[in-house]
């Protein structure tokens, strides 16, 4: 089994809430960078495919040059090897920018059966990236995957995680899924996997390796613009303490409460 | 000169503290108050490779070098020194002894498993009458034969009722003080060997700390480490690099304290405003902050040392000085920052605080440390060479399977 993972490299989830809109926008900033949460569930899934049913798994990553923390903790995790997409024409791509670079490395790496990628990017959040993958490379894309139930040569088939329930879905190889955290508890690092992880090489791919005209992704190639970034205003918190005399008293009156607030 | 951590050490520092704060905060303010000690925590550090960080590949070791030990140990016990108190004994006072002076034997038979973490080892030289002094010990050991037959009791060891291997101290040749001491590889199994847990401790309750208790116990010859009179080095060097993981320990403490302390500050308010904002706090966050890059500089000038096959007795000495009495004042400040709310255990800087005066006391108190800096500076001590010293880290050596 040839496994793709398209990883992302972003802020660290517990700083996220300290950044500045003018960072995001000048691409500078100052946060610890950390492989996409999501995208470990995903490296973890390909991991176990490929200790039971052998194989290799490669990460993808598309950012800025030094941007290789992502790939780097893949490899650290067990992944066989990495690729870096960037160069200066790709910057400030939109989703579906994106989804055509890793579909452009994709072909490049050659023969796969399957990319397995993180629901979302937790700074961008579009969830559009693993939709517009498979679209691109005509592959077909199963999305929310909590469990994979049967892989064979040919075909997978898979558990959705929806909000009223979950959805059984088969599809032939090669397909793009993108997995939740329900699907697996993604392992630590090993050490040896650090080792070889500071002393892998990792190719660059830019735009001609890629075969990719400017014009299609970058800013210029952006269908989508962010007009007006900023963060949300302050939430006041009002707390209010139910009295009473006692613990079924105050239950009944918070009871009370939510159904005249309308929360139940 | 270059001040910053290998990309290497980075990962394993991002590796350890994603386990400390997954795996060990979460439970351990329950164990401390329970007493317990978390057996949990043994098969998921071993799966890792943590029991065996810096021990070689070719001994069932992670392969790691000495700083590395160090970030582990650090990150650890940001969580709790308790858990930190494994590492050092396990690795530092039992595996790297073997390491630096076992025979090829003693290796395959007892490092090999303890790397692994498929065997848990521990250290056995302080006594109910001699902590300091050493060499007053009343532990004996004769010779009989291919046996010795050991007799004695030590006190306040880490881990004696978890441990299947000690590392025990006893004299061969009571006449003498330093020089008639003998270091042996005991296991739990053999007859006379029997240990109880101490209660009653300040501090790092989650810790196992107990007795052990040899009567006429004997031990294979070919379990005797080093010869016969060399205990008080082999001590003594073990306690080198253990001292080491504690003052990199220590450093884990005053970064713990003053993130809650941080935190706390910026998030309470009196008189109209944080209390971050009076320079009074600000003080004590201050000295806490100083003290931390302070204690940091100054356990990875030991591991590099210990990398590069440098003796550093004088410098782990120092850095176990400084760190501790640094995170014990970091812990008592971190409690008065949190006013009532520090005095009660629903909070955790009351926890530090206890935990960080064990350090002050264990692994060589303050004052022995004081002592030892005042013999180098003066000129009264200059270190010897040993007959064999701690290997520096080559990593081809270090990780090659053979």
């Amino acid at each position: 089994m040839n496994i793709l993972v398209p990883v992302k490299q972003v802020p660290d989830t517990a700083e996220l809430p300290k950044i500045d809109p003018s960072e995001v926008v000048s691409g500078n900033i100052k946060a610890t960078q950390i492989l996409n949460p999501w995208d470990e569930y995903a490296v973890e899934e390909a991991l176990r495919i490929k200790e039971s049913k052998g194989g290799k798994v490669t990460a993808i990553s598309f950012g800025p040059a030094g941007a290789t923390e992502g790939v780097k903790r893949a490899i650290a995790m067990g992944a066989d090897a990495a690729v870096m997409i960037s160069d200066d024409a790709f910057a400030n791509s939109d989703a579906l920018g994106t989804a055509k670079l890793i579909a452009a490395a994709a072909k490049k790496l050659g023969e796969f059966d399957l990319i397995i990628t993180g629901k979302a990017a937790v700074d961008g959040d579009s969830q559009v990236v693993p939709v517009a993958l498979g679209r691109t490379l005509g592959l077909p894309v199963v999305t929310y995957v909590a469990k994979i139930r049967e892989l064979s040569e040919g075909s997978i088939t898979v558990e959705r995680l929806l909000e009223d329930g979950r959805e059984i879905v088969t599809v032939p190889l090669p397909a793009v899924i993108s997995v939740v955290k329900e699907i697996n508890e993604p392992r630590y690092p090993t050490f040896m996997g650090i080792r070889k992880a500071t002393r892998a090489k990792i190719p660059v791919w830019g735009a001609a390796d890629l075969g990719i005209e400017a014009s299609e992704v970058g800013e210029a190639g952006a269908a989508v613009k962010w007009t007006n970034l900023r963060k949300p205003p302050a939430r006041e918190v009002k707390c209010e303490i139910i009295e009473g005399e006692t613990v079924e008293e105050k239950v009944k009156i918070l009871v009370d409460r939510l159904i005249a607030e309308k929360v139940i | 000169m270059d001040f910053r951590l290998s990309e290497e050490h980075e990962m394993v520092r991002q590796m350890v503290h994603e386990f400390s704060a997954k795996e060990i905060r979460p439970i351990i303010k329950d164990y401390d108050r329970r007493h317990e000690y978390p057996m949990e925590l043994l098969p998921k550090m071993a799966e890792l490779g943590i029991l065996g960080i810096c021990i070689p590949v070719r001994y069932g070791g992670a392969g790691m070098d000495y700083i590395s030990l160090g970030i582990v140990s650090e990150e650890l016990e940001w969580a709790d020194a308790s858990v930190r108190e494994t590492i050092a004994v396990h690795v530092a006072l039992n595996s790297l002894a073997l390491l630096q002076w076992g025979t090829e034997e003693q290796k395959q038979k007892y490092l090999v498993p303890q790397a692994k973490g498929e065997k848990i080892a521990c250290y056995g030289l302080t006594e109910p009458g001699a902590g300091s002094d050493v060499a007053g010990m009343s532990s004996r050991a004769r010779r009989e034969g291919d046996v010795y037959i050991l007799n004695g009791e030590k006190m306040w060891i880490t881990l004696a009722d978890v441990a299947d291997h000690f590392l025990v101290f006893a004299k061969t040749d009571p006449e003498k003080r330093h020089r008639g001491i003998t270091a042996f590889i005991v296991e739990r199994s053999f007859p006379g060997v029997t240990t109880g847990t101490i209660h009653g401790k300040l501090g790092v309750h989650a810790s196992n700390t107990g007795w052990i208790s040899f009567d006429d116990t004997p031990v294979p010859v070919e379990n005797r480490l080093g010869e016969e009179g060399e205990g008080f080095k082999i001590a003594m060097s073990a306690l080198d690099n253990a001292r080491y993981t504690v003052a990199a320990g220590a450093a884990g403490s005053i970064r713990a304290a003053l993130e809650a302390s941080v935190a706390y500050a910026n998030t309470r308010t009196a008189f109209g405003q944080k209390i971050g904002q009076f320079q009074l706090v600000q003080q004590m966050i201050a000295k806490m902050a100083v003290n931390l890059d302070i204690a940091r500089l100054l356990y990875y000038r030991v591991g590099w040392m210990k990398n590069m096959g440098i003796r550093n007795t004088r410098e782990t000495s120092m850095a176990k000085l400084f760190a501790t009495e640094a995170a014990f004042q970091a812990a008592v400040d971190a409690v008065q920052i949190h006013g009532a709310y520090g005095y009660s255990d629903e909070y955790d800087v009351e926890r530090f605080m206890r935990n960080t005066k064990g350090a002050v006391i264990y692994e060589g108190t303050t004052q022995i440390h004081e002592v030892l800096q005042a013999q180098y500076a003066l000129g009264y001590r200059r270190d010897k060479p040993l007959r064999r010293e701690l290997p520096a880290y080559d990593p081809d050596y270090w990780q090659s399977e053979e």
